[in-house]
């Protein structure tokens, strides 16, 4: 019973890190496929959206500091997601309505 | 313990219609991820750009917002409200900076918004450091590479920033000797932090130790991000903009790792790979190894021609009124833009001209050079801020074998990316990098303030050359006076 319940929570630490490792590789072809057919007149903003789009951080600071013992840290432990959902909003509030502002520029206008 | 997980992550208890919370969220995180790709897909085309970039937008928003819903169903008011309170106001520092910023201050503010997420990405793990001991060995290598990852891109896009912004101080930096060896060093360093950082997490002997180890790592490796950066040339900054953009998703994408979080290894993975593609496709317009860039290296001299045995006695000077007279009747101009134009903030009276030129029947083009400007894409936002239509944008492979039958080429702010001397000498700094060939037009006429030499230093055989014609002047005034002299001629 016991020895089969190690392999168990090991297993499953292998496991589950091999499932991340193929959604990883999985996600870099579809970036690589979908990214190759932007056109250069795009790729400014191809950088500010995609920069936006690694602001996806904030979830990372959002649960920060929540899972583990916060005990004797409270303090340190906001001050850090305060700190790191601050700077990952500016990345992302920033990056899309910069992007929003170039995309605009290639709208064809009404001609006169 | 059987059956629970070894990982210190965040595992909600509570329930919302039958379903645990983290199923819910794991739910709205895979919508996110199409939505973001779906995002990235609209930017394959201008017309589906806008609603692309709103879908990235609404994706992100709702992976925020069931987050934000997990954090609160923990009860640790404290902490919800810190982050709370902090989203409010990087969200509105984000916005006034987006909306404040001008076009041409774009590279630098991409670069700006990307050395922020890479220092979210070190302060995450620190916090994920500081409040947990991660067991596993996957865990630990996930929180060294987000401190270093995360650094290097902060400190190496705050630099970017500064080099574009053209800060007097980096001068002095630049010039100081065995930058190559320091970064080597620091490079090595940060390696061996990060193999002690794990080691120590396995074998348990100070675990008192590993905060320091964290914060030392951080500390080395934002001196790296300096020194990695600091040699690249402010012309090479589109490559290396391109290369941080990546860097920072990698980091997004190992703190996904350390919190067994797929939205943060998905948006990563795709916003490394945009990256590093962008960083390719700029190398090879450059004809340069991305080695060659990093290292800050331009094979300098060749056949060591100097500027007056190149130019003496061939230069010929121009008036706006002789271009206007030659301009008459033509039924081609092509007009190439470099960062000279975006300097000079010329583009909306390059836009002028465009109109004048086209009232009189006159077929008016551009041709867009891969790494012409600060950024790639640079000179199609500028013209597009000017609102010129883009399908005039021409790209180089597109727009060369037409120059043979342009009668005028104009080119504002641009040199090596019309010099000649790519195709003819294998020892020059841009040999091999492919150029505009403007030279094959009827006539050329090159708008600068002088004859300095731009980037790769050296001087341009195209300045000497028969069908060329030099207009000294600034390019707005410049343009603005051919434009004058257009309408009354």
């Amino acid at each position: 019973m016991e020895r089969s319940e190690d392999t168990e929570s090991s297993g499953d630490g292998i496991d589950r890190l091999i499932t991340y490792l193929t959604i990883f590789v999985l996600a870099i072809f579809v970036g690589f496929e979908v990214i190759t057919k932007v056109p250069p007149t795009l790729h400014t903003p191809l950088m500010s959206g995609s920069n936006a789009i690694s602001g996806i951080t904030i979830i990372g600071a959002i649960l920060a500091g929540v899972a583990g013992d916060v005990s004797g840290r409270e303090f340190l432990a906001g001050g850090l997601a305060f700190a790191a959902a601050a700077l990952a909003m500016i990345n992302v509030v920033g990056g899309f309505a910069v992007t929003n502002r170039m995309l605009q520029m290639f709208r064809k206008k009404d001609r006169a | 313990m059987p059956g629970v997980s070894s990982l210190p992550v965040a595992v909600s208890a509570v329930r919302f219609s039958g379903v645990s919370i983290d199923t819910w969220c794991n739910l709205a995180y895979l919508v996110a991820s199409v939505l973001f790709i779906l995002g990235l897909k609209g930017l394959g085309h201008p017309k589906r750009a806008v609603r692309g970039n709103w879908l990235g937008a609404l994706g992100m928003a709702l992976a925020i917002g069931v987050t934000l819903w997990k954090l609160y169903t923990y009860n640790r008011m404290p902490l919800f409200w810190a982050v709370l309170v902090g989203m409010g106001v990087g969200s509105l520092v984000g916005w006034l900076l987006a909306v404040r910023v001008k076009m041409t201050g774009m590279p630098q503010m991409v670069a700006l918004l990307n050395g922020f997420g890479g220092l979210a990405s070190v302060l995450v793990a620190g916090a994920d450091v500081a409040t947990s001991l991660q067991p596993s060995l996957q865990g630990n290598i996930a929180v060294a590479l987000s401190g270093l990852i995360g650094a290097v891109t902060f400190t190496g896009s705050v630099l970017a920033y500064a080099k574009l912004e053209e800060y007097k101080f980096l001068k002095k930096l630049a010039a100081l000797p065995g930058k190559q060896v320091f970064n080597v060093v620091c490079g090595a360093v940060a390696i061996a932090l990060s193999v002690w950082l794990v080691v120590e997490s396995q074998t348990r002997d100070h675990p008192e130790q590993y905060d320091y180890i964290y914060t030392i790592l951080c500390v080395v490796s934002a001196v790296l991000g300096v020194g990695l950066v600091l040699p690249i040339g402010g012309a090479d900054m589109p490559v290396v903009i391109a290369l941080l953009n990546s860097y920072s998703g990698l980091a997004a994408a190992a703190t996904g790792f350390v919190i067994d979080n797929d939205v943060l290894i998905i948006a990563g993975a795709l916003v490394g790979a945009s990256g590093i593609i962008l960083t390719q496709i700029m190398c090879k317009a450059m004809n340069r190894s991305l080695m060659n860039v990093l290292l800050g290296l331009m094979d300098s001299g060749g056949s060591a021609a100097d500027a007056d045995s190149v130019y003496a006695g061939k230069i010929k000077s121009t008036t706006a009124d002789e271009i206007a007279m030659i301009c008459d009747g033509a039924r081609r101009v092509v007009i190439v833009p470099g960062y000279g134009l975006a300097v000079a903030q010329a583009q909306h009276a390059v836009r002028e001209l465009t109109s004048v030129l086209e009232a009189r029947g006159t077929e008016v083009l551009f041709a867009i050079h891969p790494v012409a400007g600060r950024m790639p894409g640079h000179m199609n936002v500028l013209l597009a801020e000017a609102e010129i239509p883009y399908d005039k944008l021409k790209e180089m492979d597109e727009i060369n074998p037409q120059f043979a039958e342009t009668d005028v080429a104009i080119v504002i702010g641009a040199n090596d990316v019309v010099n000649p001397v790519a195709r003819i000498d294998p020892k020059s700094p841009i040999a091999g990098m492919p150029i505009l060939d403007v030279d094959k037009a009827r006539t050329v006429i090159m708008v600068k303030r002088s004859l300095s030499p731009g980037f790769a230093g050296i001087p341009n055989p195209l300045f000497a050359a028969d069908n060329c014609l030099m207009y000294f002047a600034d390019g707005k005034q410049a343009v603005l006076d051919i434009v004058t002299a257009i309408k009354s001629g």
